[in-house]
């Protein structure tokens, strides 16, 4: 009687610890990264890339000495790392990417770390939200004929697979079909206004976004008037001239044949022509499509849209290239060569930063990964944003600091939900944590404040946004949630010197100084065993409502 | 030109005046704290404009001019609908507005209103900006220019922020080129708590937390003092403001439990009524703008059902509203817009509906130097389907107007320009004032 009793108390007792076991093996597995299949030996020495950026650094520095400016010094890696990711996957690296990274050659760590980033999804679902709100802005749109949702992810996919972006803008100009089945159609549906009588695109709204989007250029106001403050050059780049009302509708005029069916977004086969009034005449005429500048360029063939298209992403057509340049130069920099992103001057004159990129990118092909990596490799990525000068708009404009910025609302969820994780959020994390992270995400980003279309420009800070990481869900969910990094620290650290250590890492992506360690210890072990876990979750709560977790830096 | 951030708040002003009040509280004078609310309202007086504060019930969806504020009893466009008399002899109301009717004297309507705009989305924006949408620039919304052209002594003495939006749908009021710090903070069914004002943690333990966090920013901060260009949007961010905030009496404001049973009923017993005495509340405390949203009003289908249903709510939060604020003596500084998008058609769909009809709908306004009673505009109550739906409407007034008259009699400049990020000067408005609703 007595031994079937210890049976059975053995029996139950190595249930619960086979219970425990496995929990513990669940929650403390390693994760395991593996290599990237893009980075191999020597390759960005082999492929250029690394000539490019020293090319890039030449050109800084001589522009630094002609100013006399002074410049910062270098950063070390796992910031440079925490400003990639930020930049291009709208998060932070997890404690299990920083330990890898730190386990690699330092000479090879930044580049590790970006063929990383480009092979994951993180990275394409980010950069294709960017994009998407420069291509079709942010609101919801039309109903049931606009559906933003399967345009960013079409979107992610090709930028997933690196397709050549003038392949990808020119399938956005001249694709036909239904906004669910061909989601690139849904640049077209986004301007039709449904409570008008024709379900037209509308060809004004397009002109305007097309030359924003794709060729980095505000012509907006020729909508309405000729140029009369200069702000606007067109004709040839050499032969500079003020833009004009007729300018814009030229351009408007390629979209006149293009309408919406059961069908979904097709061309006419009857050529309707474009008609306006313009300002100094007094009657409704014809306006024939005309590109606004290097006109040489428009081969005239195929249908006005497909015309177009060819033009737009010509190799010649060197606005078109400076304009995709500028726009990942600012998602990595919180800022563009230029600035405005999107009012670069026909005539110049450009940054030779700028021009040094936009030849490589047109000379590989459009290749935007390609891009990325060499903005990564380059010296300015790691330049420091804290000098002991006084920085002016100068050094903001020549690069001779890296630039302080506000972290977007995707940018503070994202860091929220990676820095309370010990492993890696990311496309191969469980579908809880994906869809955890996905709801938080957006009722986060709701209650920030999106920043609209007009995203590279800082608007200032709000009191609900403060609130929001001060006593938010959010914030408070991932730090007191038993299951999260905060609780695993607090009762699993091999000692306290390392619950700091790791703590910092995952918020802040660097290691603690001397004195901030000194007294995160001192703080933990003046508290009471039972208490641990609060201090460590307040330690988190600081740091994560802390200026260096809010800004890019 | 005004650069858009030169108005931002004094912190250290309101820190004096704290401490002042704290001292006040100590020595057992804090019965003079009403009274220093009062002398700062006074010393507002001699600003152009008797308007202090407004309040915008936005009836987003697009209420029906023929059910509400522009009856046409008994010709074919009124559907069957009815009109009732009230308590001015020349002005008749939508059946429905009972009690409203009852507070004519002190209500004004314009029913020409017009606008270009006829989907939700675009014509939301215009109304609420008096802009068309436009896509290299975002304007401010009404509520954010009042807040960013008015900052008195008494904007100085609020804790909480001065532009509210209760019960938002998807479109508060935005700062748009003013920055996000003029957007207006978002506020639920004022029976539910506030979100995100209540610290998680004891206080001890927030305490120990805010000390942590000010060390956090030390070291941050420690080189960057020479960063001219974010220096000070590095530092001043917003904690204090957002800790004061957490720790304002003037919360309580919100909080319309505390108001007894039978004035709360009087606003009917909906959000939107308890949304109307949160406005109240709130405007008494000094906040200059309130707008509450009651959605709903997109009658494509039985038109005259859902008009009948949302009338039911508005018109006892209306009206008790405009009570109330004539009993607190507030309504001559208080002036309450009451409005959507745009109108519904005139004529009824097959489905017993009434669609979009941005051609000729009402706006009404009362307070702050509106003089109750009157009527401007016309609409045809027999308009030809086949002729222009502009052209028989008499006095239009394109919805800017009706901005340029807030601005009015808010005495502020509207005519001025502001820097935009695009660099194009925008004027603050483009309308011009109705005039006829400001004379004496």
């Amino acid at each position: 009687m007595r031994s079937l009793t210890i049976t059975k108390d053995l029996f139950f007792l190595s249930l619960v610890l086979g219970g425990i076991a496995a929990l513990t093996f669940a929650l403390l597995r390693v994760e395991k990264i593996a290599a990237p299949r893009s980075l191999k030996n020597n390759e960005l020495a082999l492929t250029g890339v690394v000539g490019v950026a020293e090319a890039i650094d030449s050109a800084f520095a001589e522009d630094w000495a002609s100013r006399h400016l002074v410049h910062a010094d270098q950063v070390d890696n796992l910031l440079v790392a925490r400003r990639i990711s930020l930049g291009i996957a709208g998060t932070i690296p997890s404690l299990a990417e920083i330990r890898e990274f730190e386990s690699q050659p330092e000479a090879d760590q930044v580049s590790w770390w970006v063929a990383r980033l480009l092979e994951d999804r993180r990275t394409s679902n980010y950069l294709a939200e960017r994009f998407t709100r420069a291509l079709v802005g942010v609101e919801d749109g039309p109903f049931l004929i606009f559906r933003r949702r399967r345009f960013v992810s079409w979107l992610s996919n090709q930028l997933y697979l690196n397709r050549p972006y003038d392949e990808l803008v020119s399938e956005i100009l001249t694709e036909e079909g239904l906004w669910t089945d061909t989601p690139a159609v849904n640049f077209y549906t986004r301007t039709i206004i449904q409570e008008e009588e024709s379900n037209k695109p509308d060809p004004v709204l397009l002109a305007g976004r097309t030359s924003r989007a794709f060729l980095g250029m505000r012509i907006d106001c020729l909508q309405c008037h000729d140029d009369f403050l200069d702000s606007v050059e067109l004709g040839e780049p050499s032969d500079l001239r003020s833009g004009t009302q007729l300018d814009f509708h030229s351009l408007a005029a390629f979209f006149s044949d293009v309408e919406s069916s059961l069908l979904g977004i097709r061309d006419v086969e009857e050529h309707q022509p474009y008609q306006y009034q313009l300002l100094d005449e007094n009657k409704v005429s014809v306006v024939v499509p005309t590109v606004p500048f290097l006109e040489e360029l428009d081969g005239k063939e195929g249908n006005q849209r497909r015309r177009l298209a060819n033009w737009v992403t010509h190799k010649d057509n060197r606005p078109f290239a400076r304009a995709a340049v500028n726009r990942i130069w600012a998602i990595m920099f919180g800022r563009g060569l230029v600035n405005p992103i999107d009012e670069i001057p026909l005539g110049g004159p450009f940054p030779e930063v700028l021009e040094i990129l936009t030849d490589d990118f047109i000379s590989h092909g459009f290749d935007l990964h390609r891009l990325i990596r060499v903005i990564g490799a380059t010296n300015a990525l790691r330049l420091n944003s804290a000098v002991g000068f006084a920085i002016t708009q100068s050094h903001e404009d020549s690069v001779a600091v890296f630039p302080t910025i506000r972290l977007r609302p995707e940018q503070v969820a994202g860091a929220i939900g990676q820095s309370t994780s010990l492993t890696t959020i990311n496309s191969s994390s469980h579908i809880m944590t994906r869809l955890m992270k996905f709801g938080q995400q957006i009722e986060f980003v709701s209650r920030f404040g999106d920043p609209g279309e007009d995203e590279f420009r800082d608007r200032g800070e709000t009191v609900t946004q403060r609130l929001l990481m001060l006593n938010g869900e959010m914030v408070g969910e991932r730090l007191e949630n038993i299951l999260n990094a905060p609780s695993h620290l607090a009762s699993l650290s091999p000692d306290v010197d390392t619950a700091v250590d790791v703590i910092y890492l995952t918020t802040l992506t660097r290691h603690p100084n001397a004195e901030e360690l000194d007294k995160a210890v001192n703080g933990l072990n003046e508290t009471a065993l039972d208490q641990r876990g609060e201090e460590v979750i307040d330690l988190y709560w600081s740091l994560m409502n802390s200026a260096e977790f809010r800004w890019n830096h | 030109m005004m650069n858009p951030n030169s108005n931002i708040h004094k912190q250290q002003l309101h820190f004096h005046r704290r401490s002042l009040l704290k001292m006040a509280g100590l020595s057992g004078l804090s019965w003079l704290t009403p009274m220093a609310e009062r002398l700062a309202r006074t010393a507002e007086a001699d600003r152009k404009g008797k308007a202090k504060s407004l309040i915008v019930l936005w009836l987003e969806g697009a209420p029906s001019q023929l059910e509400t504020f522009d009856p046409h009893e008994g010709t074919a466009i009124a559907g069957g609908s009815k009109a009732r008399k009230t308590n001015v002899n020349s002005i008749r109301l939508g059946d429905g507005l009972q009690q409203v009717a009852e507070q004519m004297e002190h209500i004004s309507l314009i029913r020409s209103v017009t606008s270009k705009e006829g989907d939700h989305e675009r014509a939301i924006y215009n109304v609420k900006t008096g802009f068309r949408p436009d896509p290299t620039l975002i304007h401010p919304s009404i509520g954010s220019v009042i807040c960013h052209q008015l900052n008195h002594e008494q904007d100085r003495q609020v804790d909480i922020p001065r532009h509210i939006s209760i019960l938002p749908s998807n479109t508060p009021g935005r700062g748009g080129y003013l920055g996000d710090q003029f957007d207006a903070f978002k506020v639920f069914d004022p029976v539910q708590p506030i979100p995100d004002v209540k610290a998680r943690v004891e206080t001890d333990r927030q305490l120990s937390r805010l000390e942590k966090l000010k060390f956090a920013d030390r070291q941050f901060l420690k080189n960057r003092g020479n960063n001219l260009i974010v220096g000070e949007s590095l530092k001043n961010s917003n904690l204090d403001a957002a800790i004061r905030l957490m720790s304002s009496e003037q919360l309580n404001a919100f909080d319309v439990s505390q108001v007894s049973e039978s004035e709360r009923s009087q606003f009917g017993d909906t959000p939107f009524g308890r949304g109307c005495l949160a406005a109240l509340r709130l405007i008494e405390t000094g906040v200059r703008c309130v707008e509450v949203t009651l959605t709903g009003w997109d009658s494509h289908v039985n038109n005259h059902e859902i008009q009948a249903g949302r009338i039911n709510i508005l018109d006892p939060a209306y009206a008790s509203l405009i009570k109330e604020l004539k009993k607190r003596d507030l309504l001559d500084s208080t002036m309450v817009v009451c409005g959507g998008e745009f109108g519904r058609t005139p004529w009824i769909n097959p489905l017993g509906g009434r669609d979009h009809w941005p051609h000729g709908f009402s706006i009404a306004l009362a307070g702050g130097g509106i003089q109750g009673g009157r009527v401007i505009g016309e609409t045809d109550p027999n308009p030809a389907r086949d002729s222009a739906p502009k052209a028989s409407l008499k006095h239009p007034h394109p919805i800017e107007d009706v901005h340029a008259t807030v601005f009015s009699a808010m005495g502020i400049e509207f005519k001025n320009e502001l820097d935009t990020p695009v660099g194009r000067p925008m004027k603050i408005c483009e309308g011009k004032p109705v005039q006829a609703l400001l004379d004496v």
